[in-house]
């Protein structure tokens, strides 16, 4: 019955994101439309597969569901989770709410963004880093946190990121 | 002999590397050429202490923390395996440290012993005795033991869970109704939602199980936030297991009656934890909130009579039905009955979930279970129930946990979080936040909370500049009576009063220009 052991729970998840073409959008929507208030999975599945939300799928979402585009883009504009456009290699998200403010954060975020060179919702240069901000990632006895990739990290420090950072940027320049 | 040894798998821990000590312990056993059975418990919620290992012995569980991966070589040549006590981080038997031992769990009762996906363990530890026992009721009786438990809403409102069951049993019978849960838990020093999903997850849909039973649903939605992507995965594998055991499906413990579950993500929007919001959000609309009524227990999902109630809300009825609405009454003061899950956050030494009767005062957790600061400096400000609640400065700590005692203060229990501040706090920019947050979550559906944010940001910026100070306060004071008042939900309505402590208690730092903050 045990499935935790050999589940490793926050491996990130590194899918590595289809080029979109109109047929994987088709395809998704598909998949889900029976389902009663559908837009959002879709709209999930979507992200998942091609890592962000493609301007060229609404008006195919809008037919399929039988929706104005005007509605679909409504949802997509409302959410901050769905994105437009491509992320760069890895989402950084970084805690700005209240329980991680009091074990530093402000002094934290201040220093990521120095650290990157990027204000909140910009990319690197270099594409290495998407910056977002999160408003609680539920770890909040153990902040500052952060989430990379959809992996929480407790207890940050700025000695802490700077080791991430370097890691994850040495790994992606390897995999080129 | 092979020896079951304890790593906790909530998010928490693994936050702290819990993956990585679970790895340097399969290394460190085979070493010894010792077989271990090693098992991914959910969290004892004594958040410090993570992550906690905890090694079967024959007298017990001995608990080790917190461990890092790189003490692992050295606990394991201390004697790890055995329980023994040579070792700096041995903490022996977890259930007896006065942080549990002075708790009351009874939602929490399983948290952090046993594996959360296991539902035989789940089973074995009372699970889903509440269920079988309502399986046997009919709906009205079922709605009773609610009702004689005054199980109060936990997500903040504190309704009276039974009444709203009630109203949605009393819609006539032959419509579809509907069971949601929310579990978009988005206030900040909040996690006791999050425990519950990825710790216990069988409780939860047991729970809602027997609303569905009780109100004659035949489906119930779990509305989780995208942040929390292992709660969405730790009930989808619950749920598939509650079905194949005949929990969930076309024949509920043998009631032969039906009632499905599933799980939808949210999308990152703070607005969707507002219960009409949130059924906009899950009929795939934008989360605009509306007036109300018509209540969402009369016209809710899809129009439907709708139960929507908060994952806590929802996980004690488990203990309600299987122990007696009676049993639970027993416990709180006044008309705050039962236990309260508070979740001790921020800038404190030992952060966690206490669940205790309601009556304790905020002091006694601060300072017996929280033991100060984490910083080891002086306590400043404390603010309980979330971002949309007061800054409680020290003369109010005596206050017991109590929704009417903390409403007299023009505070409140919320959520049940706690976050600790300590003296090197700028009160003026926390003030500043909270227009801040609501500018960047309002759902711009009104004009107070939408516009209102924006203007008072840009007004607690003038005053913190020094200009027209006084005439700018009253600007201020004026703005948030407007919002208040004017707010068509909690998000505008309740985000001036954060602010309002902060111009009541700490006006000092109000009027001061913000502290230079340092990266």
């Amino acid at each position: 019955m045990h499935m935790s052991e050999n589940t490793n729970h926050n491996a990130p998840v590194m899918t590595v994101p289809e080029d979109w073409s109109p047929d994987i959008i088709r395809q998704e929507v598909a998949a889900l439309q029976h389902k009663p208030g559908a837009l959002l999975p879709i709209l999930h599945a979507i992200q998942n597969r091609i890592g962000y939300v493609p301007e060229g799928a609404v008006p195919i979402i809008a037919e399929m569901l039988q929706q104005s585009r005007a509605d679909i883009h409504g949802v997509i504009s409302f959410y901050h989770h769905f994105r437009t456009r491509p992320a760069g290699s890895n989402l950084l998200e970084v805690c700005r709410a209240e329980a991680c403010q009091a074990r530093g954060g402000r002094a934290f975020e201040r220093h990521v963004q120095e650290k990157l060179g990027v204000d909140y919702h910009q990319t690197t240069a270099d594409n290495e880093f998407t910056l977002k901000p999160v408003y609680c990632l539920g770890n909040c006895a153990c902040g500052p946190s952060i989430r990379v990739n959809n992996e929480t990290i407790g207890r940050m420090t700025p000695q802490k990121f700077d080791q991430l950072a370097d890691k994850l940027t040495t790994s992606v320049l390897q995999l080129k | 002999m092979t020896i079951t040894v304890y790593v906790p798998c909530d998010t928490t821990a693994l936050s702290l590397g819990a993956d990585r000590v679970a790895q340097e312990l399969k290394h460190a056993a085979a070493a010894q050429g010792q077989q271990i059975n090693l098992v991914r418990n959910g969290s004892r919620g004594l958040f410090w202490l993570e992550p906690l290992v905890e090694v079967q012995t024959p007298e017990g569980r001995v608990a080790y923390g917190p461990v890092e991966p790189e003490q692992v070589e050295g606990l394991a040549a201390a004697g790890l395996f055995e329980g023994k006590p040579d070792h700096l981080l041995h903490l022996g038997d977890i259930e007896k440290h006065p942080y549990l031992a002075q708790q009351q769990r009874l939602t929490f009762a399983r948290i952090g012993i046993t594996d959360p996906i296991c539902i035989d363990e789940y089973i074995s530890h009372g699970g889903f005795a509440g269920l079988e026992k309502a399986a046997a009721l009919t709906p009205q009786n079922i709605v009773d033991e609610v009702k004689a438990s005054g199980l109060r809403g936990r997500g903040g409102a504190a309704f009276p869970a039974g009444i709203k069951w009630q109203t949605v049993l009393d819609e006539p019978h032959g419509q579809q109704k509907y069971v949601v849960c929310n579990a978009d838990e988005g206030d900040s020093g909040t996690f006791a939602d999050r425990l519950v999903m990825e710790c216990d997850p069988y409780m939860l849909i047991e729970g809602m199980a027997i609303a569905g039973l009780a109100v004659g649903a035949t489906l119930g939605f779990i509305y989780v936030r995208s942040e929390y992507l292992l709660s969405e995965k730790m009930l989808n594998e619950a749920i598939r297991r509650a079905e194949a055991q005949g929990y969930l499906g076309e024949n509920v413990c043998g009631s032969g009656r039906p009632f499905h579950l599933e799980v939808r993500l949210g999308a990152g929007a703070y607005i969707c934890g507002e219960e009409i919001s949130l059924l906009e959000s899950l009929e795939g609309k934008r989360g605009l909130v509306r007036s109300k009524p018509p209540l969402p227990a009369i016209k809710g999902l899809f129009g439907q009579p709708t139960v929507v109630n908060n994952v806590l809300s929802l996980a004690a009825v488990p203990y309600i039905m299987a122990n007696g609405g009676k049993a639970y009454a027993d416990y709180g003061m006044g008309r705050s009955l039962g236990t309260l899950p508070i979740q001790l956050a921020g800038n404190i030494k030992q952060g966690g979930l206490i669940e205790l009767a309601f009556g304790v005062t905020l002091r006694t957790v601060l300072e017996d279970f929280g033991a100060g600061t984490f910083t080891g400096r002086q306590m400043k400000a404390v603010q309980v129930g979330g971002p949309l609640m007061a800054y409680m400065p020290e003369s109010q700590w005596d206050t017991p946990m109590d929704y009417e005692a903390f409403a007299a203060l023009g505070a409140g229990i919320g959520h049940g979080g706690v976050v600790v501040f300590d003296d090197t706090v700028d009160m003026g920019e926390q003030a500043r936040f909270a227009m801040e947050f609501c500018a960047v979550e309002s759902c711009g559906k009104c004009t107070p909370c939408r516009i209102g944010s924006v203007r008072g940001v840009e007004v607690i910026d003038r005053i913190r500049a020094g200009e027209n100070q006084n005439s700018n306060l009253e600007l201020l004071e004026d703005l948030c009576e407007t919002m208040v008042d004017g707010s068509l939900c909690a998000m505008g309505g309740m985000t001036p009063f954060p602010v309002q402590s902060v111009m009541k208690y700490f006006p000092e730092d109000l009027m001061a220009s913000p502290r230079q903050v340092e990266a």
